[in-house]
């Protein structure tokens, strides 16, 4: 990533390396020991804990959307720079919103995975 | 402009087109695993919009401006759900079903759950969801070329299923990718120019959007009605009638009364300069409710509507076949976000495409043919030789739209049927598409009555009530077994896929029991949905005794990066 004139790797995944040197964590987790099956499910706990928040960020925003029109009709008229409120939120504004979200998660979820390999190749 | 030569060629240059980069693409194509997932070589730009190329279908291009002249407000949840179904997929579904290495869902369902039933049962679901969605696509295809170019409407379903049964066969999922990718550029020209060049119109001279007058026509217009529909007229002024109004007989007549009539098949309505448009019964008439949320899409509990629309929408995109085959060929989940960003940039237009139509092709919303509306604004609006130019991009656009998700949706079914049906050799993959394309353009012709943005709605209801749950599940709890996630996708299945039949054969009158079961069979997924889940974890807790036994181990390798010892190479630090 950071120099331009390594060739481009080739990613092959689910792939086993045989005879390569393993840090013992790394066979911990591909052995499924104790320790490594804690690791990974305290990744899959982070990594769904935090699919799960921002799931409910998005819901409770968007789905406030037609609870608030019904209970509060007159809100939608509301124009803003001569556009209609519920117009300018459903055609316009959504869409930030799920970007964003979504750049969040990527961003989180990376982070995540950074530290999972961080712990699992901590060890000397 | 029916039948004009420029819209004739434009619609030949974008088929053309398609094939003749379909034909490039083949001599990438090499082997059996190449044909299907590309080989995860495509790059990620490609990638991002092959993949919004080939969601954009029929209901996106036509539909949802189609919907949205039509209905009004509650109509933009259709783009919104279509765009936040992507978020989903991202947040739940992609990264791990991609380092599971499925390709398909039956390949994830025997890879969770080492089940030989489930993933039969899962590759009938597959099958059944593509075909439910390649249904109005087909049907789009339909309408375009008859309003285009005139020709009888068997025509569209023909010349579309030739074209894409023709690539798949040649190309495999390879040339696939280039050609969607195309496709989505193609897409958004189409209706962005056309789109912007009406906003320009509607700034210049001033035209008004949801006044309390219902829209008018701005000259002498006539309009023939093909099935018999029921009117809402709100003011009778300008408007004659030949042919059958309420069951009588009239020539060159005025309407009675302003209210609800009977129009006839056969029949012509006249329209004189400035006369109000009547629309058709249910939708919003006045301009007032057209631009006010809460209508909902015509029938009974509008709120319930909408949310069943969102519940499908959001839940339905993980389930869908052609996505998830897409998605295995992304490198990483950032692809995921470009799509998003992709998508909400081609939605502004078609919105903006739907609520001038309702401004410049009123008389639309007579036939309730509303669909048609981003094909005629824009020649209807402009008029001379601009007029025509755009009305031909348009026509180059809609071709894009059907052959791009056709052909994504018949690789799924190629896939499914070839490696689960059959031997699962590339030949097999072929005789596959050959036959996954013809089931669909007779089911096209039989039914009808549905705007195509509700029929892939209802698709996506189908896929959330059924894949949705099976993935969720499988990928996040370990506690899902193959008799409930068989349990599940039956009874998912069963109620979801009832709904759609029912509500596309014509659905249940509004009045029996309050409207319930009308918009339940018209939106299902609110209800299937929670239900197919349910089921699948009571089933799954009533056979607890057999989890898989590596369960631990299938978990590890979904969830640990794919960095980590598991890929053949070991990044290094900061890389």
């Amino acid at each position: 990533m950071s120099s331009n004139e390594r060739p481009q790797r080739q990613r092959v995944v689910l792939a086993h390396r045989r005879g390569a040197r393993m840090v013992r964590t790394r066979v911990e987790v591909q052995e499924q020991t104790q320790v490594g099956d804690a690791l990974v499910r305290g990744l899959v706990r982070a990594q769904l804990g935090l699919a799960l928040r921002l799931a409910a960020v998005v819901v409770c925003t968007v789905g406030a959307i037609p609870l608030l029109n019904a209970v509060f009709p007159d809100l939608g008229a509301v124009t803003v720079f001569g556009v209609r409120m519920n117009w300018l939120v459903l055609a316009v504004l959504v869409y930030p919103l799920l970007y964003g979200v979504g750049r969040l998660y990527v961003r989180l979820a990376e982070q995540a995975e950074r530290d999972f390999v961080g712990v699992v190749d901590s060890e000397p | 402009m029916t039948g004009s030569p420029l819209t004739a060629s434009a619609l030949l240059a974008a088929a053309v087109a398609t094939i003749a980069i379909g034909a490039y693409g083949v001599r990438l194509s090499r082997t059996t695993s190449d044909f299907l997932v590309a080989s995860r070589t495509v790059g990620p730009q490609w990638n991002a919009a092959a993949i919004s190329g080939e969601y954009l279908s029929a209901a996106s291009f036509l539909g949802v401006a189609g919907l949205i002249a039509k209905y009004g407000a509650d109509a933009l949840w259709y783009p919104v759900g279509f765009t936040a179904g992507y978020l989903g997929l991202l947040l739940f579904v992609a990264a791990p079903l991609r380092r599971s290495g499925a390709y398909t869902v039956p390949d994830f369902a025997e890879f969770r759950l080492g089940s030989a039933r489930l993933r039969k049962v899962a590759m009938l679901v597959v099958v059944v969801i593509c075909v439910y969605y390649l249904v109005p696509q087909y049907q789009g295809a339909g309408l375009a070329l008859k309003t285009l170019l005139g020709v009888p409407v068997w025509i569209g379903p023909l010349v579309v299923g030739g074209i894409v049964i023709t690539n798949v066969v040649a190309g495999g999922m390879r040339s696939i990718t280039f050609v969607q990718a195309f496709q989505y550029w193609l897409k958004l020209t189409a209706i962005a120019i056309p789109a912007l060049a009406l906003l320009g119109l509607f700034f210049t001279d001033r035209g008004q959007l949801g006044g309390p007058m219902p829209p008018t026509v701005k000259q002498h217009t006539t309009v023939g009605i093909e099935t018999d529909v029921v009117v809402q007229v709100s003011d009778p002024a300008g408007i004659t009638v030949t042919g059958t109004l309420d069951g009588r007989r009239l020539d060159a007549a005025p309407i009675p009364s302003p209210g609800q009539h009977t129009l006839g098949s056969g029949t012509t309505l006249s329209l004189a300069a400035g006369a109000a448009t009547p629309v058709v019964a249910g939708t919003p008439s006045a301009g007032t409710d057209w631009i006010a949320s809460g209508g909902g899409l015509g029938g009974g509990h509008p709120l319930y509507q909408v949310l069943s629309i969102i519940v499908a929408t959001f839940l339905g995109t993980m389930g869908l076949p052609h996505v998830l085959v897409r998605f295995y060929t992304n490198p990483d989940g950032r692809a995921a976000l470009a799509v998003i960003a992709l998508l909400s940039l081609f939605y502004l237009f078609p919105t903006l495409l739907g609520a001038f139509a309702r401004l410049y092709v009123p008389q639309l919303l007579i036939t309730g043919t509303a669909d048609a509306a981003v094909l005629l604004a824009p020649g209807a609006a402009i008029g001379g030789p601009a007029g025509q130019l755009l009305a031909a991009l348009v026509a180059a656009g809609a071709i894009a739209a059907f052959l791009a998700t056709s052909s994504g949706l018949l690789v799924s079914i190629a896939g499914a049927l070839s490696t689960d049906v059959l031997r699962g050799r590339v030949r097999d993959f072929r005789v596959a598409a050959v036959v996954g394309g013809l089931i669909p353009i007779p089911l096209s012709l039989a039914t009808s009555g549905l705007e195509l943005s509700r029929s892939v709605g209802l698709a996506f209801a189908v896929a959330a009530s059924t894949l949705c749950p099976l993935l969720v599940l499988g990928i996040w709890w370990r506690g899902l077994t193959a008799v409930g996630a068989v349990w599940g996708l039956v009874v998912g299945g069963l109620m979801s896929a009832t709904a759609v039949t029912v509500a596309v054969a014509g659905g249940i009158d509004d009045d029996v029991l309050g409207g319930w079961p009308a918009v339940m069979v018209g939106y299902p997924a609110a209800v299937s949905v929670p239900i197919a889940f349910a089921t699948m974890i009571v089933a799954s807790r009533l056979t607890r005794s057999r989890e898989p036994l590596d369960v631990a181990q299938i978990f590890a390798r979904m969830h640990v990066p794919e960095r980590l010892g598991m890929g053949i190479e070991r990044v290094p630090r900061g890389g």
